[in-house]
């Protein structure tokens, strides 16, 4: 880790000024998750007087559960959803933004503000539009012979809460994907054009390749987009429904918790979400140091 | 553009004019239906083009006409998100400002355990450890209250590693300087690496507050008092409000007002936003 040569003496000045991080770290963190792992140990006796102690008991059951593994399977079809909409839609207009030389900046202003809506609120703008009797795409795709009800039908649902939360990511993407296009050096798309090389040829053996730090990525931030901040888009559109068809593991252990009052498996189901958590963190920095490098 | 290809540069536009479609389309279907009368959408299509009831609407909303439709008043759930967003995005730059520049600045016992401990935030998102994290708001009388919606969420491990890259780039001359001269940290912080940093804490800000303002798991826990609402939690509320039929031109109005600041401060700062963007990801 990089340090600096000259520094300050004492210690109770730079204590002072970590406490106020340190405190609420402590009190709003730490303290928080060594509870959650304490809690996933035991079980509330029935009628909610005091509680004992279940070992991994509360982990055997939600692995023996129908419901927990199905939430894995929704979690896993939602986030690779979500990241490959996210990325094939962001790289398309990244890389067409790239070719323009006038008109990119209006378009790169007219993409990037949908980041600064809430995911609650865009779920609520595509569940309008989506309403099985009011909604416009609702209305086109039964004109074009399609049957939707996302109030009823789990696949149309999911469906809904992937677009939904794919759109309000593509700009983010669209950023990024557009500064790794413009750090390409010109002088390779000559050379290869020179060669006889096509655009799209250029695009898949040169670009891509070229790209692929950023792709990776940005693979790592959208699947933990999808897997922890969707929770606002789910909730304010199906509360993961219709019967279980949009319940991901985050939204399982707040309605299990929160909802359900099954404190002892919510909390052994936020340890498993830190394990998963702490895996993806760990990929992103190993990555971002290469990236230095790169 | 390494060569002239016409159709390619008509298929660029073609994606594009697309791609504003689809990100202005659910935004424009809103605003329009922000605008018509309830019994617009008892039947049939949608418009898609505005109607003649835009005043009456958001008059509606945000007064106490609301309260009669049985929804919870959206003026101050807007105030509250404004002192939320504010709180965070003032309280995380404070504290990470503070915490980095001691970590940066001195060598002290537990300086690297107390870096590691404000690297574990990161790994530990509300989302997962909703219940414990309730419970200790509970336990401290924080439920329902401005400090409950902010304070716990202004510990920040990515804002603090933006100001500790930045302090490593300030020349080690000027410390040195500063300390001939006889200034002490304190002095050193106030006038020399508190306003070298401003053009990172000008963009930090804009992503602070938007991150602030669009907050909804955190508000739905820790209130319960319709008087602390912030207005993107709320919206949900609203949404369940109506007894019958949802009144589809009073969500969308409540809608369009959750989004409009976070998305006026994104377009009127549109540099600093991408640029803070890059750099808390750094």
């Amino acid at each position: 880790m990089a340090e600096k040569r000259v520094v300050f003496r004492g210690w109770w000045f730079p204590g002072l000024l970590l406490l106020p991080q340190l405190a609420i770290t402590f009190i709003f963190f730490v303290w928080p998750a060594a509870q959650a792992v304490r809690q996933s140990f035991y079980r509330a006796d029935a009628f909610g007087f005091g509680e004992h102690f279940v070992g991994l008991g509360n982990y055997a059951s939600l692995f023996t559960s129908a419901n927990y593994l199905a939430s894995i399977e929704t979690t896993v079809v939602f986030s690779l959803g979500v990241t490959a909409l996210t990325l094939v839609v962001s790289l398309a207009f990244a890389a067409a933004v790239d070719r323009l030389i006038r008109s990119g900046g209006v378009y790169t202003a007219m993409l990037v503000w949908p980041y600064a809506i809430a995911p609650a609120v865009a779920g609520v703008l595509w569940w309008f539009m989506f309403d099985p009797s009011i909604g416009i795409l609702a209305y086109w795709l039964r004109v074009a012979g399609i049957p939707w009800n996302n109030l009823l039908d789990g696949t149309d649902a999911m469906i809904l809460v992937v677009i939904a939360s794919a759109w309000r990511q593509i700009p983010y993407n669209f950023i990024f994907f557009l500064a790794g296009l413009q750090s390409i050096p010109r002088s390779l798309h000559e050379a290869a054009a020179i060669d006889g090389a096509s655009p799209v040829k250029r695009f898949f053996t040169i670009v891509l390749p070229l790209l692929s730090p950023t792709m990776f990525f940005l693979i790592v931030i959208d699947i933990v987009y999808a897997f922890f901040e969707t929770f606002a888009v789910i909730d304010a559109t199906t509360q993961g429904g219709p019967g279980q068809a949009t319940t991901t593991l985050v939204y399982k252990t707040f309605a299990d918790g929160f909802l359900s009052q099954n404190f002892g498996s919510s909390a052994a189901q936020s340890v498993i979400l830190t394990a998963i958590v702490v895996v993806l963190t760990v990929i992103q920095f190993r990555f971002v140091e290469r990236r230095v490098h790169y | 553009m390494v060569e002239n290809r016409p159709w390619l540069t008509v298929m660029t536009h073609v994606v594009l004019i697309l791609g504003l479609a689809i990100v202005l389309f659910p935004v424009w279907v809103a605003f329009v239906a922000s605008t018509h009368p309830a019994d617009r959408f008892v039947t049939g299509v949608i418009p898609l083009l505005p109607g003649s009831s835009l005043i009456d609407n958001y008059r509606m909303v945000l007064s106490a006409g609301a309260q009669q439709n049985g929804l919870p008043p959206v003026g101050p759930m807007l105030l509250n998100s404004l002192v939320m967003a504010l709180g965070i995005a003032i309280g995380k730059i404070i504290i990470s400002l503070l915490s980095a520049f001691a970590i940066v600045y001195f060598r002290f016992p537990f300086r690297m355990a107390a870096f590691w401990i404000i690297f574990l935030t990161l790994m530990l998102p509300v989302e997962v450890r909703i219940v414990p994290t309730y419970q200790v708001i509970a336990d401290l009388h924080m439920l329902n209250s401005y400090a409950g919606l902010t304070v716990p969420l202004i510990a920040s491990a990515t804002a603090t590693f933006l100001y500790r890259q930045f302090f490593l780039t300030i020349p080690d001359e000027l410390a040195e300087a500063a300390r001939i001269d006889g200034a002490g940290p304190f002095k050193f912080l106030k006038d020399i690496a508190i306003p070298l940093s401003r053009t990172s804490t000008e963009a930090l800000f804009v992503i602070l507050f938007i991150y602030g303002w669009n907050q909804y798991l955190w508000p739905l826990l820790v209130t319960t008092d319709p008087n602390y609402y912030t207005v993107v939690m709320g919206i949900r509320r609203v949404a369940q409000a109506a007894d019958q039929e949802p009144l589809w031109n009073l969500i969308m109005a409540v809608a369009i007002l959750a989004l409009l600041p976070p998305v006026i401060v994104v377009i009127a700062m549109q540099k600093l936003f991408v640029r803070g963007l890059v750099e808390t990801e750094k």
